[in-house]
Parts: structure tokens; C-alpha cells; sequence
């Protein structure tokens, strides 16, 4: 089974935000970059339908040249091989233009499945997967907390709210947003980080004449809803006086 | 002309879909508002009372079991039909499954996950949330086409909504796809052994308290305070804590009379679950973090530092 993991590179979750000088995106010198979260999940169920169905994993992400270094995360944890659609203005574009970029560069892999996580922890516009589904022609289903695979067909079981759960089924090739929580993560070992050195990433170069449908007029923190009484002092004064008004002010305990 | 989708569940409206007819009517300044209803029947009727725009309904079979080829091709013929400036529905999981794939199919922009609305007709732009809730981004959509926007629920009120004169209910007919899934019925797990919901004080735990091990540190002032433990999505992900300890979007909703987050950063998905919570206490090393900005009481510092002391105070005052 051939398999395909999308994988975002984002900044990590420690970091603080800045901005840029016309306050429409993040100063990228300032932070420092990580694989998105929810994709791990998605590159662990990829490399345990291999170990069970055999087959090819392939990495794909797309973004400036930065985003290699998660391309090569995937390979030392086990993924067989990269493809990178390299374009520097692809770091902040919009959930759509990635697909585009991604569904150009894919289209000719054939793969009987594709999964991604359930959304970027940057921008978080949970699209690119289910758009790249569309554009692949392909169905999909999402928010994914399990996986069986068996004769040209997948049945996958979904997320619903509230606690309450769905069984789909469709055919292969597919597409499927991974749940995080799905499974328990690897991580790479210092055998698998020598193996990805010698393992092919393959660059592409964007589809010509992409547009973007977002545009950002503006990044700012957020407003607050309630005001917060933030109580300073040392941390035994400190959780005194919150205990004090917890008691006293707000009658909770 | 403004559309909205609604979204049913088991025949039922989904309660969002008030939400977003509230964006809607933000929106439009005058303009008119269509209300969609896949799948039609009594939520058709009951939107048509309520007289927030004519009801667009398409009775098919083939729509009261959500699958998102079928789902898709609906709405996109239902665009085509009735050439929507804007597309408007709430941010469910059934949403999230299908817009973005309507979205493509339309060449269209989509705005997901709005909190607000920054004036109304063409110029108006969207608010919603980039990089963990850290920032808000204001977002303006451009092409060809319709914009579709998704609200978040909870961010437009279902009891704004302006209402008028019952509204006529007209049946669409449009082709539909055949679907490439098949559903089976829906489940819950193992029945839940915990109902948060019941409890009257909750202490949660996020990514800091960083070790398993460590959790204890947040029983502790559990047991102290008489409070039900809980945790983000993350811990549960971990297997630290079991998944029916869960609070937010995915987990349970819970509003009780004290919520106190432990290393919470406060993602949106967690914030759904426990915003309603009477007071709020947060204790975080980050002052950024987006769980300050619905606290009532806040500490900025370290929980190891800062949990036993107040487990201490309290154990000292009750004896």
C-alpha cells in the first residue's frame, strides 16, 4: 500500500508571538519551527498501516526550504521517502493554495491513501486535507480515531461531538484527517536519524498561477472577554490570596 | 443575497444553526437572508416560522444521513440555483467534514472558524482565531464567487436573532451524487463513568503538568477542595488521564460553580467545554496564554510552585 502523510512545519508551541512590521504575519526570524502536532499523529498511523499492510510511506509538506527539516523528521521516524513543494511564499498561504500546491505534486503518485492531522496549529484553518481530496478527486472522511484496511476498501471510525462515535466506509484511494489522541506517538531514534540522511526528498516546484482567497489585513492579540484578577507576589502569597478570595469574594470553596 | 445551511441532527436542527443565522443577520445590513435545510421536514418549518428569510428545502432520502459527496453536491446546486454573495454556517464537526471540500469544488474562499464580524455587506472582513488563540487574525475572503463563512459556536447568540413574519418554505429539486461512503450508526463508547457535568467544583490539567506522576499534584488540591479532576485533550491523548476525564469540544461541556486550570493553555477546543464555568481560576507560567482571557482570577507562574501552597492553605483552614 502506497501511503502519503502531509505534514505542516509550525512555529513551536513555546513560542511567543510577534509580528511583523505591517502586523500581517509573524516575524519569522523570531521563531523557531517544529512538525505540527496533529500531523504526527497522522505520520504514526501511516507507518503502522505499513508495518501491518507493508507498502511505502511518503512524506509531503509544503513551504520554504525550512520545512525540509520536518521533511526529515518524518524519514528518521520511519517514513521512506519526501516530497517537498518548495516556494518561499508558501510558509503563510491559506489552507486552499497548500492543497493546490500539494494536489499538483501528489497527482501522479498514485497513492491508495493520503492522510493528514486535523488542522495546523498555526494557522488552524482545517481545510488543506479536505480540499486536497477534492482536487485529488478522491473521498474522505475526518477526524479519524481508527483505521482498518482490507481489499480496496478502508473503514474508518469518526469522531462525532459530544462523546458519540461513527463507522465509514469507502474505497481506496482515499483521504483521511487523523484525530489526534489516535495513537501513541514514536520517535525518531539515533539509527533512524542516520538512515534519513541517505533517504530521497524529492523537490517540486508550485504549480504556476496560484491565488490566494485569504488575505490577512491584520494579526493582533486578542481582547479580552472577562477581566482577570491576577494576583502577584511570591507563590505561597500568591496562593494565599487566591485562596483568601476564592473563599470570600467569589464564595467557591 | 445572504445563505445560511442549516444542520440537522436526527431530523432535529442543531442548535448552531441559530448562531449563524445571527451572523447572518449581522452581515447582511438589509440584504436578504435564504435559510438552506438539507434534508427539509419539520426544521424546515419550524425556520419558515420563525421568519428569518425564505427556506430553501431539498427533501431527498439520500440527505437525512450526513455523508459529505452527497452533502456537497446539495449545497453546491443550491449555490448555483440561488447565486449566494455569502454562504453561512456554524462550525460543527459536519462543517468542518464538508465545507472545505464545497469550497474547492466552488473555487470558493472559506472563512472557518469566525468569533466576529468587522462591518457588513462587501466590505465587511472576519475575525477568527491563528496560532493556537495566541492571535486573532482579521481575514478578508477574495475571488470569484461566494464566500463561505463558518461560525464557531457560541461566538454569535442564537437569542439576537431577529425574527419577523413566518416565511414560505420552497422544495428545491437538484441532482445528487452518489456517495462513495457508506455510514453505519452512531455509537458511544462504554457508558461514561464520570459526569462532569454534575460537578460542582473541577480541577483540570494541561500539557503543564508535563509528567504523569505529576498529577498528583493536582489531586491533591482536588481532594482539598472536594473537586472532580479533569483534564485538556492532550492528557487524555497521553493516556494519563482515562478520555471520560475529558473537558472541551471533543470531551464533556461542563459549568460548574469553580473551574481551576492547571497548566491550560486554553485552545479553543478546551475553552468550548468550560467557558460557562461560574468562576475560573488559571494558573499558568505563560501571561499570554489565551485561558487568561477568560479567567476570573489568574496567577502567572509555576503550578509546582503554586499548587501546594494553595492545597496546603485550604487543608490548614478546614481543620
Amino acid at each position: 500500500m502506497k501511503i502519503a502523510v502531509c505534514i505542516k512545519q509550525v512555529p513551536t508551541r513555546e513560542w511567543q508571538p510577534r509580528l511583523n512590521d505591517d502586523r500581517t504575519w509573524i516575524r519569522e526570524a523570531d521563531a523557531s519551527f517544529e512538525m505540527n502536532e496533529p500531523d504526527a499523529y497522522a505520520l504514526e498511523e501511516a507507518l503502522r498501516l505499513r508495518e501491518k499492510h507493508g507498502g511505502e510511506v511518503v512524506v509531503c509538506s509544503a513551504g520554504p526550504a525550512r520545512v525540509q527539516q520536518v521533511i526529515r523528521e518524518g524519514l528518521a521516524r520511519g517514513a521512506d521517502r519526501g516530497i517537498h513543494v518548495d516556494d518561499a511564499g508558501l510558509g503563510a498561504a491559506d489552507g486552499f493554495l497548500v492543497a493546490q500546491a500539494l494536489a499538483h505534486a501528489m497527482r501522479d503518485e498514485a497513492f491508495d491513501l493520503v492522510l493528514t492531522g486535523l488542522q495546523s496549529d498555526d494557522q488552524g484553518h482545517a481545510q488543506t486535507g479536505v480540499a486536497l481530496a477534492e482536487l485529488l478527486g478522491i473521498p474522505h472522511s475526518t477526524i479519524i480515531m481508527d483505521v482498518e484496511v482490507s481489499d480496496g476498501r478502508v473503514r474508518v471510525k469518526r469522531e462525532l461531538e459530544g462523546g458519540w462515535f461513527q463507522w465509514v466506509s469507502m474505497p481506496t484511494p482515499a483521504l483521511l484527517a487523523i484525530q489526534s489522541g489516535i495513537n501513541q506517538l514514536r520517535y525518531a531514534t539515533l539509527k533512524g536519524i542516520m538512515a534519513a540522511k541517505k533517504k530521497e526528498i524529492r523537490a517540486v516546484a508550485p504549480p504556476a498561477g496560484l491565488s490566494a482567497g485569504l488575505r490577512i489585513v491584520g494579526l493582533a492579540l486578542p481582547s479580552k472577554s472577562k477581566q482577570t484578577a491576577l494576583i502577584a507576589g511570591p507563590p505561597a502569597e500568591a496562593a494565599a490570596e487566591l485562596v483568601r478570595r476564592l473563599r470570600e469574594e467569589a464564595r467557591v470553596l | 443575497m445572504i445563505l445560511v445551511v442549516a444542520e440537522l441532527r436526527a431530523g432535529t436542527l442543531n442548535r448552531a444553526s441559530w448562531e449563524a443565522v445571527g451572523c447572518a443577520q449581522q452581515l447582511a445590513g438589509g440584504e436578504p437572508l435564504a435559510v438552506l435545510v438539507p434534508g427539509g421536514g419539520e426544521a424546515a418549518k419550524q425556520l419558515a416560522e420563525a421568519g428569518v428569510g425564505e427556506v430553501l428545502a431539498v427533501e431527498d432520502a439520500a440527505l437525512t444521513s450526513y455523508m459529505p459527496d452527497t452533502q456537497v453536491a446539495a449545497v453546491a446546486a443550491v449555490i448555483a440555483q440561488t447565486t449566494p454573495r455569502l454562504v453561512v454556517m456554524a462550525h460543527t464537526y459536519q462543517a468542518r467534514d464538508y465545507a472545505p471540500r464545497l469550497a474547492a469544488r466552488l473555487g470558493a474562499p472559506l472563512v472557518a472558524d469566525v468569533i466576529g464580524v468587522k462591518g457588513s455587506g462587501a466590505a465587511a472582513t472576519f475575525l477568527r482565531p491563528m496560532f493556537q488563540g495566541k492571535l486573532v487574525a482579521e481575514v478578508a475572503p477574495h475571488g470569484e464567487g461566494p464566500a463561505i463563512v463558518t461560525c464557531q459556536i457560541g461566538a454569535f447568540r442564537a437569542d439576537a436573532v431577529v425574527k419577523g413574519p413566518a416565511a414560505a418554505v420552497r422544495t428545491l429539486s437538484v441532482p445528487l451524487d452518489a456517495s462513495r461512503q457508506t455510514v453505519e450508526p452512531p455509537f458511544q463508547e462504554a457508558k461514561q463513568a464520570v459526569d462532569l457535568g454534575q460537578a460542582e467544583r473541577i480541577v483540570a490539567v494541561g500539557r503543564g503538568i508535563k509528567a504523569q506522576d505529576q498529577i498528583v499534584v493536582a489531586e491533591r488540591l482536588a481532594a482539598a477542595m472536594g473537586a472532580e479532576i479533569a483534564a485538556s485533550r492532550p492528557i487524555c491523548d497521553n493516556g494519563w488521564l482515562p478520555m471520560d476525564r475529558q473537558v472541551g469540544s471533543s470531551g464533556q461541556t461542563v459549568a460548574p460553580k469553580l473551574y481551576v486550570a492547571l497548566g491550560i493553555s486554553g485552545a479553543i477546543q478546551h475553552l468550548v467545554g468550560m467557558k460557562g464555568s461560574r468562576t475560573i481560576v488559571a494558573i499558568n507560567k505563560d501571561a499570554d496564554a489565551p485561558i487568561f482571557e477568560v479567567a476570573d482570577y489568574g496567577i502567572v507562574g509555576d503550578l509546582f510552585d503554586i499548587v501546594p501552597a494553595m492545597t496546603a492553605e485550604i487543608e490548614k483552614q478546614s481543620h
